[in-house]
């Protein structure tokens, strides 16, 4: 479901955090695991991060619900690097790419799966000083995205209708696509045009002040989750240190 | 627009009428203050509000625009209304009272966290509205706001508008084609005239009477004004109930001479519902008949004519092709068919015109089918050039088709379906927010179809359609679909 940009109602206390903190701590870990080339450290972000994500209210089974394309992805990646690394222990290699990939990956594609964008928008303009045009406006956008993807249907149809198919011949194959484009994008921008134009009748044009109905506030617990994000990541290096397998990717 | 003089004193309800193309939108949005005179074109003359440029009294005014999708900008219903009045910085404790107060004016069913997108356009139409009345308008501009609307909707639609000018007393400038139904709204009529100008202005009544004529000629919906009848033969209701899946037609087991194209008892489930969006339907479309299915929003007309118009393939059930339609293809169902082969045979006119477009020129949009079929190019340039004729678009031959305007792309799109001679015209909505004229034509041209032969099955809203052209209808019922509640994520 890329398309359903709603966020799943999550009730644990993770999902209850300010947005913004909640995507810097994922990127402090994903950064963290990115700097790491050993397998350990990764592996040990990823126990915690599933253990922290479980005690906050997102079980196991959304997880691996929203994260198997990512550990397909991961898994190919390694798939793929055992088979044409020239690395003298091609496995070894495989698995820590494999782990590296999902764990720099996994903490922020559930993460944000507890985010609501309407909440995403209003904590990055009130906690992150983001522009609230900018903010709003991808915002809006956002929710034409769904639309695009019906009318790209709708289209294919149309042209079948007027009896245009492309059959098994690839020339015509992309004339037909870069049609559909074509219309696709026609259409997008009317709707874009015509979107604008409702926003600005509601000022938002106006460079006034802008007051704010949703409040996002910083509370204790969320500069916690910041604080632990990077707590688990140095617990993780010096775990992997302390093994002697810790090994930072330009070493 | 040019030479257009007109004094609005505040409080009154007026209704902007005049043909397409006559500047309606563009003085409505003028007066908006969002033209901006840098860009324009050419800009003259003064327009002011309370004495004072438009772009200065922004905050005195509401706008809503005709397409409900395009209007609404934030996920939440009560978000949505609370958008304009964090524009205008309006103190945040006030906020929600206001929300929950101009939700309550339009009627709105649902609670502030209801998910736009899961709306109707009707809703989504109130939902506009309350964002309007949020604001507490001195000047309630409204560009067609019911004209994407099924009759239901537009009712409630047009009762939240009365409502808002009850509690406001705000001035009301109001462009709608549908006139008869606006009437209770306004009590001014102002008509446009094409080159510039009015045609028009005073009491609604008085207006009619003196120029009905020559207004109904213009394309606008005169009230109480008859409509051409172009029926083949009395109407015999026929009566299919979606969910009960009981057969439309007593003879629908016998495949007459007549029949072209026959759905038994075909159902469809839309991906990712559980509920059918169709279920159990019969019927057949018949050479020189026309079929209206009817049925409110979520009874699957849209579906039906999909499965009908070899689009889509029926989940439950079968569509069969007759010899007379299909020859030795008979054998295959119609979404199997190749697509030229199925333009020859079933012509398709889809809501959108736009989806529809495949070439850069309107003469080249008319010449696509026949020269496909290796039609020589004398005979189709002949064709196009009386098609062009018939359907006033000579002067716009040259012009991309996508630069039209919604009824010279309707006539248009009806034309390109037809041009491949198809024994079957499958049309999804296809009167919908045209004027008066584009009507006429656009009944006459199915009538021409249907008359020479053709079997023609329309899915419409438009009463006046069943009434104009169909020889048979189809009413297609809906339960009230089960909401769909927003995944949970248990914790």
């Amino acid at each position: 479901m890329v398309l359903d940009l709603h966020a799943v109602r999550a009730t644990g206390r993770l999902a209850r955090a300010n947005p913004v903190a909640k995507l810097a701590a994922a990127f402090v870990l994903g950064f963290g695991v990115a700097l790491s080339a050993d397998p350990l450290t990764p592996a040990l972000v990823l126990a915690a991060v599933v253990a922290a994500l479980a005690a906050g209210g997102v079980t196991v089974r959304i997880m691996l619900v929203r994260g198997w394309p990512l550990l397909v992805s991961a898994a190919t990646l390694g798939l793929t690097t055992l088979l044409f690394s020239d690395s003298d222990q091609p496995w070894l290699t495989a698995l820590t790419v494999t782990i590296r990939v999902f764990a720099i990956a996994l903490p922020g594609v559930v993460l944000l799966l507890t985010i609501d964008p309407t909440d995403l928008a209003d904590s990055l303009v009130q906690n992150a000083r983001v522009p609230a045009r900018f903010a709003y406006a991808s915002l809006a956008a956002l929710r034409l995205l769904p639309l695009m993807a019906v009318e790209w249907r709708t289209i294919g149809l149309a042209r079948r209708a007027r009896g245009v198919d492309a059959g098994r011949n690839p020339a015509a194959r992309l004339r037909l696509f870069a049609g559909t484009v074509f219309t696709l994008l026609v259409g997008a921008i009317r709707r874009g045009t015509r979107l604008a134009v409702a926003m600005d009748a509601r000022g938002f044009d106006a460079t006034g002040p802008r007051t704010i109905a949703r409040p996002q506030t910083v509370r204790r617990s969320d500069v916690g989750l910041v604080l632990g994000a990077f707590a688990l990541l140095a617990a993780a290096v010096v775990g992997s240190s302390a093994l002697g397998t810790f090994r930072p990717f330009w070493a | 627009m040019r030479g257009l003089d007109l004094a609005i004193e505040p409080g009154e309800r007026v209704l902007l009428l005049g043909p397409s193309g006559a500047g309606k939108s563009t003085l409505l949005t003028a007066l908006a203050g969002l033209l901006d005179p840098d860009h324009a074109g050419d800009a003259e003359g003064r327009l002011t509000v309370d004495g004072l440029d438009p772009r200065a009294t922004r905050d005195r005014i509401a706008l809503v625009l005709q397409d409900p999708e395009t209007q609404l900008v934030m996920a939440r219903a009560g978000d949505d209304v609370a958008f304009g009045l964090e524009n205008r910085a309006v103190p945040s404790p006030e906020i929600w009272q206001r929300v929950d107060a101009a939700l309550a004016t339009v009627g709105f069913p649902y609670d502030r966290d209801r998910r736009t997108d899961r709306l109707s356009g009707g809703e989504q139409q109130r939902l506009a509205l309350a964002g309007a009345f949020a604001l507490s308008p001195q000047l309630l501009l409204l560009d067609e706001p019911t004209a994407n609307l099924d009759p239901v909707g537009a009712r409630l639609v047009r009762g939240a508008i009365t409502a808002i000018q009850r509690t406001t007393g705000a001035t009301t400038l109001l462009v709608e084609h549908r006139v008869t139904e606006t009437l209770e709204l306004v009590d001014r009529v102002v008509v446009l005239a094409p080159g510039g100008g009015l045609i028009a202005d005073g009491d609604p009544a008085d207006v009619f009477a003196r120029h009905g004529d020559a207004l109904a000629a213009a394309g606008v919906w005169v009230p109480n004004r008859p409509l051409p009848t172009r029926r083949a033969r009395p109407v015999r209701p026929d009566r299919s109930n979606a969910w009960g899946g009981a057969t439309a037609e007593p003879d629908n087991s016998v495949v007459t001479a007549q029949d072209l194209l026959v759905a038994d008892r075909v159902g469809f489930t839309h991906r990712g519902t559980s509920r059918p969006a169709l279920d159990g339907v019969s019927v057949s479309l018949r050479a020189g008949e026309a079929l209206a299915v009817v049925g409110p929003n979520g009874s699957g007309k849209s579906t039906l004519a999909a499965i009908l118009a070899g689009l889509a393939a029926p989940g439950k059930g079968t569509v069969r092709a007759t010899a007379t339609l299909a020859g030795a293809d008979a054998r295959l169902p119609p979404h199997r068919w190749r697509a030229h082969e199925l333009a020859d045979r079933i012509g398709t006119v889809f809501q959108d015109p736009e989806h529809q477009f495949l070439t850069g020129r309107v003469r080249d949009e008319l010449a696509f089918g026949p020269t496909r079929r290796g039609e020589d190019v004398d005979a189709v340039r002949r064709r196009v050039d009386d098609l062009l004729d018939r359907l006033r678009l000579t002067p716009l031959a040259e012009a991309n088709p996508f630069t039209l305007s919604g009824g010279e792309k309707r006539r248009l799109s009806v034309a390109t379906a037809l041009t491949t001679d198809p024994a079957v015209l499958v049309l999804d909505e296809p009167t919908f927010g045209q004027d008066r004229r584009t009507w006429v034509e656009l009944v006459e041209l199915l009538a021409a179809h249907r008359d020479a032969g053709g079997a023609i099955c329309a899915a419409t809203h438009d009463e006046a359609v069943v009434t104009s052209l169909a020889d048979r209808v189809l009413t297609l019922e809906v339960r009230r679909p089960a909401p769909i509640p927003d995944r949970e994520v248990a914790a």
